[in-house]
């Protein structure tokens, strides 16, 4: 009895924050997408409209197929350069202060805001930016190269270059915690370091992969300005068509869209979880 | 659904009358009760004038303050943020700084009171097109989008009224002839249709404003002008003219032809001024700012005529007594001349030309609004040097500018389904 009053103790501070900060917003987003709307106003109503109007439309499935191959696109990028860099700090940096240091030369982006970061490609990538003027001079293209600016590639390399980073904490993580004598044993075992690479260190490192697949993905699919500014407002990602409707005061159509959005990030969320067991990893 | 509108309707317009009858009761009041309480009273008043940051400014704003006695604070919001303002959280602000196509679309919440005209001493300086929808020489204005006069006044129900009567919506504050940004350099020829905005030589060197309710109108008067298409009413499009305007958007997207979309002031300057477009929708103080930069930009006029727009200041609902009449002597404040002489100079016009004529010097006053060659260094509303003497604005003066509006920016009866057609273009 005792007991389990100190249990709920426990769990109070807790659950009171995750209740007041996303149980009830969550709950206002999901009642919001069943009101009625008159181009103005909105009604506490229970209507499918909302959802008629964002499964009906082909715009919707463009956007989600859209979103989507950003995250994947990113994903593949950031996995392959957060794996190779977390491989390297962890294997062949063997002097500890080194490697801490390395580390930190990472996140040294980090000391400045995304938006900065951002912006700062837009001078460099455009028609008459360093880059091309530097292609020009050099004498490689005789015209600038557009698509370097306001496109899928401007939009992609933003993104890996802003959330690599959390592709190589949690895989560097990981990596550390292998255990030296185990790739020894592989050694004396006999196995080639291609072996040892894919059977015994990309399965011990699959909780980092896990976390930083999660990372990723939710920063993308959650994005809107990156994909606004980048693309020079001609690509919509999911949540930028939703903030195209809230400037519009289409707040219910707003949250059908978000109510949809988080159901397909839970999805995706819960499918890697049920790859991998973060917990259990973790818990290592 | 319609019969719970229906009862919403009226409580709302009943409401209006009791805040009516009410709020005439406090004037009464204030009216008959000492002058010395009003004076000690007034000082504690702080207004909050929210709108966007070319029309509502700090500098204005503690100046304001200075020659009215009591506080006058802004913050900026665009458009859209203030409309959301205005519906959602009417408590939160105290003037609406509205465009007139926003007003026609918010007014019916019934959040803003409606204004006693006979409160605002320059109301009949204001220029003829927004009291009564006439040009400088006596013809009708262009009825192609929200002529500001036709949501200027409100009738007996709270609605808009077809002719002037004693109460307003908003008092017209500020306003502009808007057209396409060039660069003249890069171009190298002489442009004089808006038809150009679609011209294939010009591929992937265009932009758009990414406002539905704006770049279609640019979009518009350039289809228009190619003769794709006539439109009935190019500022309320029948759902066949959105679809066909859209069809013929997104075949143009998709062959490249436009670089981007722009929902910044600062993306406009930054694409005109970084070369990444030749020809796009702009604003008259973002071809100043790309001007500054010694970058050639130029804001012609061009044959269709120009696309206008006005921004005036509403009351919210919520005002009443001392507040209220400190808000009335705001806005008298921005019709008497300081407020008109600094959007002048960024280059858009106030709505009351004589207070503005009196706050210019007479050589700001001949650059500005009578289209001569500067006469000496034009500078902008900060100080800084913007034009060299011997400059002519771009599209002369302010009755061949402003005479020469086509069409408005606009609330379509179709508007929603013009948003969501715009939001298919942009992810097509």
């Amino acid at each position: 009895m005792n007991k389990t009053i100190i249990s709920w103790l426990q769990v109070l501070p807790m659950a009171t924050i995750l209740i007041a900060f996303v149980g009830i917003p969550l709950a206002t987003v999901v009642s919001l997408s069943f009101w009625t709307f008159d181009g103005l106003e909105y009604y506490p109503d229970f209507t499918f409209e909302n959802y008629t109007k964002v499964f009906s439309s082909w715009v919707t499935w463009k956007i989600f197929f859209n979103t989507i191959r950003y995250a994947v696109i990113t994903w593949a990028i950031a996995l392959v350069i957060g794996f190779t860099v977390s491989y390297y700090l962890v294997f062949h940096v063997r002097n500890l202060k080194i490697q801490i240091a390395l580390f930190l030369l990472c996140t040294i982006p980090f000391w400045t805001s995304t938006v900065i970061r951002m912006i700062s490609w837009i001078p460099f990538l455009g028609r008459e930016g360093l880059f091309n003027n530097a292609l020009m001079s050099a004498g490689f293209v005789d015209q600038p190269l557009e698509f370097l600016l306001f496109s899928d590639f401007a939009v992609i390399l933003t993104y890996v270059n802003l959330f690599t980073l959390f592709m190589i904490v949690p895989i560097f993580n990981a990596m550390v915690k292998i255990n030296p004598n185990v790739i020894e044993a592989a050694l004396d075992a006999g196995a080639s370091q291609i072996q040892i690479l894919w059977n015994v260190i990309i399965p011990l490192t699959r909780t980092g992969i896990a976390l930083g697949t999660i990372f990723v993905m939710t920063l993308v699919m959650g994005d809107f300005f990156i994909v606004r500014v980048m693309s020079g407002g001609q690509s919509t990602s999911v949540v930028s068509a939703m903030k195209n409707n809230i400037d519009q005061l289409f707040y219910p159509q707003a949250a059908a869209m978000a109510v949809l959005l988080i159901a397909v990030v839970v999805f995706m969320v819960s499918a890697i979880l049920r790859v991998v067991d973060v917990r259990a990893e973790l818990a290592k | 659904m319609q019969k719970s509108k229906k009862s919403l309707g009226v409580t709302r317009r009943s409401a209006l009358k009791q805040i009516g009858a009410s709020a005439s009761l406090a004037g009464a009041s204030t009216v008959l009760g000492a002058p010395m309480i009003w004076a000690q009273t007034i000082k504690d008043v702080t207004l909050l004038h929210l709108g966007p940051s070319y029309s509502a400014f700090p500098d204005m704003a503690a100046k304001a303050s200075e020659d009215l006695g009591f506080k006058v604070e802004v913050q900026n919001a665009w458009t859209d943020g203030i409309m959301a303002r205005v519906v959602n959280q009417p408590d939160t602000l105290d003037i609406a700084d509205l465009e007139f196509w926003a007003t026609q679309r918010v007014w019916r919440r019934g959040n803003l009171q409606n204004l006693d005209i006979s409160r605002i001493s320059n109301w009949e300086e204001i220029v003829p097109m927004f009291r009564d929808g006439k040009n400088f020489d006596g013809s009708q204005m262009s009825t192609q989008g929200t002529l500001p006069y036709e949501v200027q006044y409100v009738d007996s129900e709270g609605g808009f009224a077809s002719g002037a009567t004693g109460e307003a919506t908003i008092v017209p504050t500020i306003y502009n002839a808007d057209t396409l940004g060039i660069r003249p350099d890069l171009i190298g020829r002489e442009l004089n249709s808006w038809a150009e905005l679609l011209n294939p030589e010009f591929a992937g060197k265009t932009a758009l404003i990414n406002v539905p309710q704006i770049g279609i109108m640019d979009a518009a008067m350039a289809i228009e002008a190619r003769g794709d298409l006539t439109y009935g009413d190019k500022g309320n499009m029948t759902p066949e003219e959105i679809d066909k305007t859209i069809a013929i958007l997104i075949d143009l997207k998709k062959a490249g032809h436009f670089r981007a979309f722009w929902s910044s002031f600062d993306e406009s300057v930054n694409f005109m001024a970084g070369g990444e477009v030749v020809i796009q929708s702009m604003w008259s103080p973002a071809v100043t700012a790309v001007r500054s930069r010694g970058i050639d930009c130029e804001y012609r006029g061009l044959k269709e005529g120009y696309r206008g727009w006005g921004n005036g200041l509403g009351l919210m609902g919520h005002l009443e007594g001392v507040k209220r009449d400190a808000a009335y002597e705001y806005l008298n404040w921005t019709l008497s001349g300081e407020y008109g002489a600094f959007v002048a100079r960024q280059g858009y016009y106030g709505t009351v030309p004589e207070t503005t004529k009196a706050a210019l010097s007479a050589d700001e006053w001949d650059y500005w609004y009578e289209g001569k060659p500067a006469a000496i260094e034009i500078k902008d509303p900060f100080g800084g040097v913007m034009e060299q003497p011997g400059r002519v604005r771009d599209g002369g003066s302010f009755q061949q500018r402003v005479g020469n509006i086509t069409a408005w920016n606009t609330l379509m009866d179709e508007g929603q389904y013009l948003v969501e057609r715009w939001n298919e273009f942009v992810a097509s």
